[in-house]
């Protein structure tokens, strides 16, 4: 069986996991740059002018639309470089979901407030 | 009956692309972990694997056809500044929950929680659709990653879950309304 048509055998994976790594750690990166943002905006009034990309929405469409950038600009550099090889994938996994927690974290008022 | 067109938009935007969401989300998460956890790999059939192929990029679509609308849509009538003098601020949902100390909360935690924490949804389900779609049946070999995109696609169901909640709350204390009104059908006295 060939290893790059993807056709997994049992227990022997067709694909490295490097690919999947990258989305995953991403993911984590680009929700917490979101959080960042939001909360950045929140708290200058600089940053916040500076993110107002749709007056209707004001900040929000700022922290979005950059944060999304950040997220697929991340998610390409990390596919480039770990897309074919295989990776520490526990130890990213983890880093990302901290990421993610972090994230739900800084986007709750109650615990922004207290920065 | 009849509705106004801001209404609508937001039963668009909650009840059909965040509510038909909410609902996938959970049937993602139990499928996707029987799926790459099925100790042979004939359990499923290529049918099954192209399904659910097609059923997380729904959930994609859902997922940032909700964010977009909510964002762009129905935030800017939400937040608009009434004019000077204004005695009725109904038309100005952020207005009439901050005029109030009963309701402010639904603004200043809910609404401030809730335009953030959506946006983690479809970030994690497009992740998770991506790792599936490139792995498949492949995610049995790989328990670490199956495990990373399974707790995503919970987190991910959270976020829109939070996001669905307070959205409801803050329609039911300050409505979205105004806008053109649309003659759904026309009432008979009894």
């Amino acid at each position: 069986m060939s290893m790059s048509d993807g056709v997994a055998s049992p227990n022997i994976p067709a694909f490295t996991n490097g690919s999947g790594a990258a989305a995953i750690l991403s993911a984590g990166i680009g929700s917490l740059a979101l959080a960042v943002l939001a909360f950045a905006g929140d708290t200058s009034a600089t940053i916040k002018s500076i993110l107002v990309f749709y007056r209707p929405t004001g900040v929000l469409s700022g922290v979005t639309t950059t944060a999304i950038l950040i997220w697929l600009l991340t998610w390409a550099a990390l596919e480039w470089r770990w897309g074919k090889r295989t990776v520490a994938l526990g130890r990213i996994g983890i880093i990302a979901l901290a990421l993610l927690g972090l994230s739900f974290l800084l986007t709750f008022p109650p615990i922004v407030d207290l920065l | 009956m009849e509705i106004t067109v801001r209404s609508l938009w937001t039963m668009i935007h909650g009840m059909g692309f965040g509510a038909l969401y909410l609902l996938a989300c959970s049937g993602a998460v139990v499928e996707v972990y029987r799926f790459t956890t099925a100790s042979t790999p004939s359990e499923f059939t290529s049918g099954q694997e192209r399904f659910l192929k097609f059923y997380l990029i729904a959930m994609v679509v859902f997922a940032w056809t909700a964010v977009l609308t909510g964002a762009y849509v129905i935030y800017p009538w939400y937040r608009a500044t009434p004019p000077l003098g204004m005695a009725d601020p109904s038309m100005y949902p952020q207005h009439l929950l901050m005029s109030s100390p009963k309701t402010i909360g639904w603004h200043s935690l809910g609404m401030e929680w809730k335009e953030h924490v959506a946006w983690f949804a479809p970030i994690s389900i497009t992740m998770v659709a991506f790792v599936f779609i490139k792995y498949g049946r492949d995610l049995r070999n790989h328990r670490e990653l199956r495990a990373a995109v399974l707790c995503f696609a919970v987190a991910s169901f959270i976020a829109a879950g939070v996001a669905g909640f307070l959205g409801a709350m803050i329609d039911k204390y300050a409505p979205v309304q105004g806008g053109h009104t649309i003659h759904l059908s026309e009432g008979t006295e009894r």
